[in-house]
């Protein structure tokens, strides 16, 4: 391996890739249009914050604002975070149509008299307008205005303030801090592009190069079919960076994703594109025209773009399925990345990386010894 | 002192087929060879073992005095190649892609120099893909010859090409020899091959049926210098009768071979002295494509009787 024949080549495919505004396209806007994509099909179902419109009947001294215990439930209800109150004044006859019209999934209604109950340990009920078209939303705010009113239950059961409640619960989520869908995607659709952006065009060029007689025109040179690649694999590296990078800051800015971008993702982005372009190498030159490579290289594509925990977890996938994913190297990729941007668990990740190290090393001497620059 | 390239016994069978069925030839240092024969005759298989693209079944051959096939990598730094149709990255520009070539062979040719000298000096910053036909196989040529060849193989250079661009390369393959490089050539173009050459090779069904400098060929093989005129048979019966000479008449033409230049006046004297009505006279000599055509044409009627009889 001549560092300076890798140089050259690399050099190269830099050229011909920024004066073609198709793969430009694709590895700069794409990206982002896939995260913007996936990102709003999907946030509905992470943990999203529900507006519930509140008519606040109970007022303040002299019909003046509202009272201060209708105003601390309200803000209570706001410091969950799951909530976001926002206060409406609508005729409390029309307020049922009027969610309905506005196409709010919930709302609150506060009566008068809510301060005056509650101090007097009088019952008093606050109305709940829910959705059963949108379970998730109803559910949420149904969750949540329970919650906020068992506290002030409790307030009201303590005479003294200062008593407490005895089990508490500290909230977390799984893996890391905040974990939504949108940060779930990140890590898939940064597989995708490791996936998809090598595979469909290192067999597009394998097979179209031999057919153009190209590579016939190398093999005069003092190239090696190691260098051809690794300048490749080089490129490719260097493209998901950037393209990772893209996904992830269009994850955070559009949908205020909270992905962990550390070191331990870079082993990830080098040895998903070592792979993925040893491979695509291995299908272009197994086929004998470029259809039947296209046709290959679709057949081993597919399945792993949408199997591998691209879109959705494997773990939801039925157990079948499952250990299908188990056998497709992008699902190691994928799942390591989960590990490092999402569960922070660095020894399951090294696994991971070792196992897509020694698939990769197999594909590209495969497909070093199989490709040929020249016939028997 | 051995040829620059040596070829004894040369086999290449593809299953039972034998594309090339025992070939000999050589080629002197420093001169240039053309190597013809029709469409599948085994030209570009050859080629291809020279330049160590393809393994042989059988043979010996040295090219610079190494094995093709298993001195490979020591050869391509010694050979310029430009294959039939060269094609290149469609992005890069003649320019960047002889400075790619530059990096990989390590030398130091100056891009625009080697442009200059293919006269493709003006299109050396634009893409591959803008570029015509000749302007390609000009680039094939100039990469050809980044790494200082001894050899230069030429497979078809000018097939497909305007007069004006089969000119220019001609003049590059002349350019070649006068620096004392050895140039391979392969073409369908029998006129280019006795413009350039120095000895040729015809190839036909896997065996040379001839080879020699192309005038030795053409004397081997053609037919005489020939006078001919415009007249009818009866002009052709009285000078076989006056001179003894063999005189063929068809299509309302006679004509008589030419063993000596005299012979011309001869033949001129007498069918005037004939009082023979005539007109239009002209001397004619075969090309070495006439020769091809008549060699590969009998070789195929040939074939076919064979095949044909019981």
């Amino acid at each position: 391996m001549n560092p300076r024949h890798i140089g050259a080549d690399f050099r190269i495919v830099a050229r011909s890739y920024f004066r073609n505004p198709v793969a430009l396209f694709f590895s700069l806007i794409f990206p982002i249009i896939l995260i913007a994509l996936f990102g709003l099909i999907f946030s509905a179902t992470g943990t999203t914050v529900v507006t519930v419109p509140v008519l606040n009947e109970d007022h303040g001294p002299g019909g003046v604002g509202y009272s201060e215990e209708s105003v601390a439930f309200l803000s209570a209800l706001n410091n969950t975070t799951l909530v976001k109150v926002q206060v409406v004044s609508v005729a409390p006859s029309d307020f049922a149509a009027w969610l309905g019209q506005n196409d709010y999934p919930v709302g609150l209604v506060v009566p008068s008299g809510f301060q005056s109950n509650f101090t007097n340990h009088t019952a008093t009920n606050l109305t709940l307008y829910t959705d059963p078209q949108d379970a998730a939303s109803s559910g949420q705010a149904q969750a949540v205005v329970a919650g906020v009113a068992n506290a002030f239950n409790l307030r009201a059961a303590c005479s003294s303030k200062n008593c407490s409640a005895v089990i508490g619960i500290t909230g977390a989520n799984v893996g890391s801090a905040v974990y939504t869908y949108i940060d779930y995607l990140i890590p898939g659709l940064i597989g995708f592009s490791i996936l998809t952006s090598p595979m469909f065009s290192m067999v597009d060029i394998t097979s179209s190069y031999r057919k153009e007689g190209i590579f016939r025109q190398l093999s005069l040179t003092p190239l090696t079919r190691a260098e051809w690649l690794t300048s490749r694999i080089l490129w490719y590296v260097l493209l998901t960076f950037v393209t990772a990078g893209i996904m992830i800051g269009a994850g955070a800015y559009l949908f205020n994703a909270h992905v962990l971008v550390t070191a331990q993702l870079i082993p990830f982005l080098v040895v998903g594109p070592f792979l993925f372009v040893s491979l695509g190498m291995l299908a272009g030159c197994v086929a004998k025209t470029p259809e039947s490579a296209a046709l290959i290289g679709n057949i081993i594509t597919f399945p792993m773009m949408f199997l591998s925990g691209t879109f959705f977890p494997v773990s939801s996938f039925p157990s079948g399925l499952q250990s299908f994913a188990h056998v497709l190297p992008l699902y190691y990729v994928i799942d390591g990345m989960n590990q490092v941007m999402l569960f922070s668990n660095t020894s399951r990740a090294l696994t991971d990386v070792v196992v897509v190290l020694a698939i990769a090393v197999v594909f590209f001497l495969l497909s070093v010894r199989l490709f040929k620059w020249r016939d028997e | 002192m051995p040829g620059a390239i040596e070829v004894h016994g040369l086999r290449k069978r593809y299953g039972t087929l034998a594309a090339v069925d025992g070939i000999d030839f050589s080629v002197q240092s420093g001169s240039v060879f053309a190597f013809l024969g029709p469409n599948g005759a085994g030209k570009t298989t050859t080629t291809e073992i020279l330049e160590g693209l393809r393994n042989r079944s059988e043979g010996e051959v040295s090219v610079l005095g190494l094995d093709p096939w298993s001195d490979g990598a020591e050869l391509h730094r010694r050979i310029g190649v430009i294959p039939q149709d060269f094609r290149f990255f469609e992005k890069i520009t003649p320019a960047e892609a002889i400075v790619y070539y530059r990096s990989l062979f390590h030398t130091e040719r100056d891009p625009v120099q080697l442009l200059d000298r293919v006269e493709l000096a003006d299109k050396a910053n634009s893409r591959f893909e803008s570029l015509s036909g000749g302007q390609k196989q000009k680039l094939g040529l100039a990469l050809a010859l980044v790494n200082d060849p001894e050899i230069c193989f030429l497979d078809e250079p000018t097939t497909g090409l305007d007069p004006h661009a089969r000119r220019s390369i001609w003049a590059v393959i002349r350019a070649l020899r006068k620096e004392g490089r050895t140039v391979f050539l392969t073409t369908h173009y029998l006129e280019e091959a006795e413009l350039l050459a120095d000895r040729v090779a015809i190839i036909h069904h896997g065996h040379i049926i001839a080879s020699g400098t192309p005038s030795d060929i053409i004397a081997q093989y053609g037919t005489p210098e020939r006078i001919r005129v415009q007249a009818g048979p009866d002009l052709g019966d009285y000078l076989a009768h006056k001179l003894g000479v063999v005189a063929r008449a068809e299509d309302g033409h006679v004509e008589v071979e030419l063993h000596q230049k005299e012979d011309a006046l001869r033949v001129l004297a007498a069918i005037e002295a004939s009082g023979i009505a005539w007109s239009g006279f002209e001397t004619r000599q075969d090309t070495l494509e006439d020769v091809f055509v008549r060699m590969v044409g009998q070789m195929d009627e040939g074939a076919l009787r064979t095949e044909g009889s019981p």
